[in-house]
């Protein structure tokens, strides 16, 4: 009888269990490669760290994957009074995370700290704003010295996530601890190097693209680590899988794959004019700097570190984007022009240092190119660095040639001007290279009003400076992505951002 | 006895204020700009002599130091520039973690190690201690981030019986913390387990030699009570102390573990902050532990003296 | 009856033993120590022969070999840029036993002269020389030798550098003891009141009697350094590429683990073998010293 009844109750219990499993919270577990940096888009400064904020604050405008700019918490953008002011009217009935309403004040306050901010990484972006009016409660006007096309581009990242006052006021510089935005995703807790753990916000105004109840980011360094987690399942999504272990997601059948090109680029940086050791046939003279660019041969580059998977390219936006300047392609290798170049300069063996960050993938392509480069004459020596004291090393001039990349930007000012600009800040146009004919294409490329026009003074930059040679850009990664085979919903952008609306577990 | 506790507590502080001098030292004189490594990849100007500023930077050495060891007496060991949080909180954040791993570690070494060298000492010089010997040594000698590596490849990747990386608090789910813990626990313990082995067994030879011994073997007790009750008693004090001492090595194997699995605990910290030039959490991280090792090595003198009065010198 | 003249000849004299011949005579009975020692000595002989033996030149890249599994034209496979491995690790020994030889000299120079002066000047310089040593000790060994190769720069140099200064203080704690121990030995006192300068009786009469230790300490020590240059290698730190050394090989090949396993196996083997090695002579050589044994 006792018996009977206990196995009553387990059956019941059994049969609760699957409808236990449907009132379960659903997580979406990620793997990061990075741990990310503080969480307050005023301070915040690595790539990963934004992987992050995609999850828990929204922006003003967002893009899509074809990098238009689309809307996220303002509606309608307009521009006024010869493209010096943008208005900006903002979505009803946001909330933050903490219950305050985000208006126009919100707003303002978000963006004056971003500006006001001792120690804000996000001044230097929108520097060109000179104030925030507020014309009604859910309307404000950006007002501007002069034009600035790629505001709108700033804005679609953490210059636009816009903050909680209340919070933002409460905690000062600890809100990256307790960081209160207007995502889908509210701030549970974090432990550093562990894990990052967001709860669903139920009052979030796109709350019907969201499925998940948890988002907890895992930050997993190494590669292979991480996919191991992936395949195991213990995560459901990673980022930066290793070029070289494509084959084997693809041969997972719990896994699948997902990659996009990204803004970012890999290229040499060339000490041009920093101090002595610019005084070089490589830094003085660009005839050895284009020899050095013929014996490299980017196909075979990528495909031997990258499995081919990679985008070989010559610009700073790579050649699936709209601002690639289409007549000037990648050239092939030619090791015959190569030597007949360094014989016409006088130095048929011309040998430098090249500071190479202590990063394997990166290190593997030093390797090659120097041998690469041999079969032309140059004699490459790879200095290993470690990526803190490079930036040190980079930013005084003592570096010959620097290989380095840029994760990319969505404008492709925010790609090129601040590298050869004169005006560049020393630390990142490390070979002070200065032509005042770029930067005034350049400038005109900041105040023009259609891309076409943009992109013709673009052109002209890249005619003088693909010509001179500070920068040798050899390839652009893709973002790959493996996750979970029964995942839905995953859209890759160009910015490698993970977004969470529209993912579901079926 | 007190004037010897007494002058050994007191030789404490200049051995801290040397640690404190040569870690501080260290990272300060590391090659590369702080400012510029946590500046934004914009490198602001602006951001940059904010971060000088506020770090001190731009003060001479002798003044960093003073500031520091003045916040460090204060109980403030500054916060980690990389995430803006107190190093305080992130060591009480991690030592949990790297405790449990060193602790299971540890048991993993004595629970091998000790029989091992007990076996060892008791059947000398025949088959047994050769092989028990030699196992010791293959421990000593194997890579442990080799053995780590083979670990994850035949148990993660292959079997798939145990979790490849990553740590599950005990809170969220023991049985999970356990398997995450089993290889890195087995491959930090081994090399202590293959030292614990060597002590016990010349600790225990040691003994089975005295005339203590071979006056309990006269009287006639069989040997296993003669190992067990007299020998072991008395060959296990200097194991212990010395495995106190180990806890040195630990933290170093710890390192490398952590690394390998992705755990979470001191080792990955220091590595990380040092690429990172993450200054605070470095010394403030080294300067616990080494206070730790060398309260250790004061309880393990003191347990030697207690035990030989001849060596209070 | 007259007395017979002693004949030397019939009178068994054991002949007088050197020391080193004593020691030399304990090894060879000992078959494991010997064993390390031959295996070391391959490795040295492999290391001094490496251009004569390798077969391919360890820098060489071949885009169409890349992380090819071991073959007869590859014997121990190829590595992520298509370069054999067998001649990687043939020649990748030079690193690791320079990391053994450059690492423990220079502990060795630098900890014994200060062990020496320590421990026979005794009074306030020993207390401020061991107090230095005591905190090096308390600095985990890894991380002191992580911080000062960082400090340093990444290079096989300065790994080297990094882990003598690391081993440094055992060698002194070591050295000082040994002259704790003989310091208020008889013969010592004697040839203090004979007016024997101090540096000849340090060199002279104490010296001596620290080298058996020493010797059994530096190839242990030689065995730890090869093991943290290849820990160092395998954080970045160390040997940097493309120059091969069995840790920076192992720090490559964790990344392909499940596609190209060889890349792993045969350089940890490697280190692994070397170091046992050096273990074994050093335990044998620990025995053969020992006084009370054989």
């Amino acid at each position: 009888m006792i018996l009977r009844r206990i196995l009553t109750v387990a059956a019941l219990l059994a049969a609760c269990l699957p409808n236990a499993g449907a009132m379960a919270q659903t997580t979406l577990r990620i793997g990061l490669a990075e741990d990310p940096d503080v969480l307050d888009p005023t301070l915040a400064r690595t790539y990963v760290g934004r992987i992050v904020f995609a999850s828990l604050c929204d922006k003003l405008v967002d893009i899509s994957p074809e990098l238009d700019i689309v809307p996220q918490l303002a509606t309608e953008w307009q521009w006024v009074d010869d493209n010096k002011g943008l208005v900006m009217k903002l979505r009803q009935g946001v909330k933050f995370q903490d219950g305050e309403p985000m208006d126009a004040a919100a707003v303002k306050f978000s963006l004056e700290r971003h500006l006001t901010l001792p120690g804000s990484n996000r001044k230097a972006e929108i520097s060109a704003l000179r104030s925030v009016e507020i014309v009604d409660d859910h309307t404000v006007k950006l007002v501007l010295d002069k034009p600035f096309a790629p505001l709108l581009a700033q804005l679609s990242d953490r210059a636009g996530m816009i903050v909680s006052p209340k919070a933002a006021q409460a905690e000062g510089d600890k809100f990256g601890e307790h960081p209160v935005c207007a995502g889908p995703f509210k701030f549970t807790e974090r432990v550093a190097q562990d894990r990052i753990v967001l709860d669903r916000f139920a009052d979030y105004w796109n709350k019907d693209a969201i499925h998940f109840d948890r988002v907890t980011f895992l930050p997993i360094a190494d590669s292979t680590v991480r996919l191991s987690n992936a395949q195991s399942g213990q995560l459901d999504l990673i980022e930066r899988v290793a070029a070289t272990d494509l084959d084997t997601v693809r041969k997972d059948t719990r896994l699948k794959l997902s990659s996009i090109t990204s803004l970012a680029y890999n290229g040499i940086t060339i000490n041009t004019g920093n101090g002595e050791r610019a005084k070089n046939p490589l830094g003085q003279d660009k005839r050895v700097r284009e020899a050095l660019e013929l014996s490299i041969d980017r196909a075979a580059l990528n495909q031997v570190v990258f499995n081919g998977e990679f985008a070989p390219g010559n610009q700073w936006e790579a050649p699936s984007t709209p601002w690639y300047v289409k007549s000037m392609a990648i050239p092939a290798r030619d090791v015959a022009k190569a030597k007949a170049l360094l014989a016409a300069v006088g130095t048929p063996h011309p040998s430098f240092t090249m500071m190479v960050p202590t990063n394997p993938e990166t290190l593997r392509a030093a390797q090659v190119i120097q041998s690469m480069a041999a079969e032309a004459g140059f004699d490459i020596k790879i200095q290993a660095t470690e990526f803190a004291a490079s930036l040190d090393l980079a930013a005084k001039g003592d570096y010959e040639a620097y290989l380095i990349g840029w994760s990319g930007r969505t404008d492709p000012d925010g790609n090129i001007y601040i590298f050869v600009s004169c005006k560049g800040p020393p630390a990142i146009n490390s070979g002070h290279y200065c032509d005042p004919d770029v930067d005034a294409e350049l400038d005109a490329a900041r105040t023009a009003s259609t891309p076409e026009e943009r992109m013709a003074h673009y052109a002209k930059v890249a005619a003088h400076t693909l010509d001179d040679r500070p920068i040798v850009y050899l390839w652009h990664q893709k973002w790959l992505y493996a996750m979970n085979a029964k995942l839905a919903g995953f859209k890759p952008y160009p910015d490698g951002l993970i977004r969470p609306q529209g993912i579901k577990m079926p | 006895m007190t004037a010897f506790l007494l002058r050994r507590i007191a030789l404490i502080v200049p051995t801290l204020f040397f640690v404190s001098v040569l870690i501080f030292g260290l990272q300060q004189l590391l090659p590369g700009d702080p400012a510029l490594a946590m500046a934004g990849e914009e490198q602001d100007p602006a951001v940059i002599a904010f971060l000088r500023e506020k770090y001190h930077l731009d003060r001479p050495l002798p003044v960093r130091y003073a500031l520091w060891i003045k916040g460090v007496a204060q109980g403030d060991f500054g916060e980690s520039i990389r995430i803006k949080r107190p190093v305080k909180d992130l060591v009480l954040e991690k030592l949990p973690v790297t405790g449990e791993l060193a602790g299971l570690a540890m048991f993993v070494a004595l629970t091998i190690g000790v029989p091992a060298g007990i076996l060892a000492a008791v059947k000398r010089d025949t088959v047994i201690d050769y092989g028990a010997t030699m196992a010791a040594l293959w421990g000593l000698s194997i890579p442990n981030f080799w053995l780590g590596i083979l670990l994850i490849l035949i148990f993660s990747v292959t079997l798939g019986w145990l979790p490849a990386s990553g740590f599950v608090s005990p809170a969220e789910s023991l049985k999970q913390n356990l398997l995450t813990l089993i290889m890195p626990a087995f491959v930090l313990g081994n090399a202590i387990a293959a030292v614990m082995m060597r002590h016990t067994r010349s600790a225990m030879l040691q003994v089975l030699d005295s005339d203590y011994v071979r006056t309990a073997r006269a009287k006639g007790l069989s040997e296993w009570s003669v190992v067990l009750r007299h020998a072991l008693r008395n060959a296990l004090v200097p194991v212990v102390t010395l495995g106190a001492l180990e806890f040195g090595a630990l933290l170093s194997g710890a390192v490398l573990t952590e690394q390998v699995f992705t755990i979470p605990g001191f080792g990955k910290l220091i590595v990380d902050a040092v690429f990172n030039r993450d200054y605070a959490v470095v010394q403030g991280v080294v300067l616990c532990t080494a206070f730790a090792y060398i309260l250790l090595n004061l309880f393990a003198d003191i347990a030697y003296a207690l035990v030989n009065p001849r060596l209070r010198t | 009856m007259t007395a017979e003249p002693l004949d030397v000849s019939l009178i068994d004299i054991e002949p007088v033993e050197a020391p080193w011949q004593r020691t030399v005579r304990q090894l060879k009975k000992r078959r494991m120590a010997v064993a390390g020692l031959v295996v070391v000595l391959f490795f040295v002989a492999l290391a001094i022969l490496a251009p004569l033996i390798s077969p391919y030149d360890p820098l060489a890249t071949s885009w169409s070999a890349v992380r090819k599994p071991p073959s007869s034209l590859h014997p121990f496979g190829t590595d992520e840029i298509g370069r054999d491995v067998l001649a990687r690790i043939i020649w990748g020994s030079r690193a690791s036993l320079l990391a053994g030889v450059v690492s423990v000299s220079l502990a060795l120079a630098v900890g014994v002269p200060v062990g020496l002066v320590s421990g026979y000047l005794g009074g306030v310089v020993d207390g401020i020389l061991m107090r230095l040593i005591d905190a090096m000790l308390a600095i985990p060994f890894l991380i002191l030798a992580i911080a000062l190769a960082a400090f340093l720069g990444p290079s096989l140099l300065n790994a080297m550098i990094a882990i003598g200064i690391s081993q440094t203080p055992i060698f002194t704690r070591l050295t000082r003891g040994q002259v704790l121990v003989v310091k208020h030995e008889e013969y010592i006192e004697a040839a203090r009141a004979v007016g024997n300068p101090h540096y000849r009786i340090v060199l002279r009469h104490i010296f001596p009697n620290i080298v058996p230790p020493l010797l059994v300490q530096a190839t242990l020590a030689a065995a730890a350094a090869i093991i943290a240059e290849a820990s160092l290698s395998f954080l970045g730190l160390g040997q940097q590429p493309p120059d091969p050394s069995w840790g920076s090989m192992l720090n490559t090949a964790k990344n392909f683990i499940s596609q190209a396993p060889w890349m792993a196996l045969w350089p940890g083997l490697a280190i692994f073998l070397l170091v046992l090695s050096l273990n074994l002579f050093g335990d044998g050589l620990r025995d053969a010293l020992d006084p009370r044994r054989g």
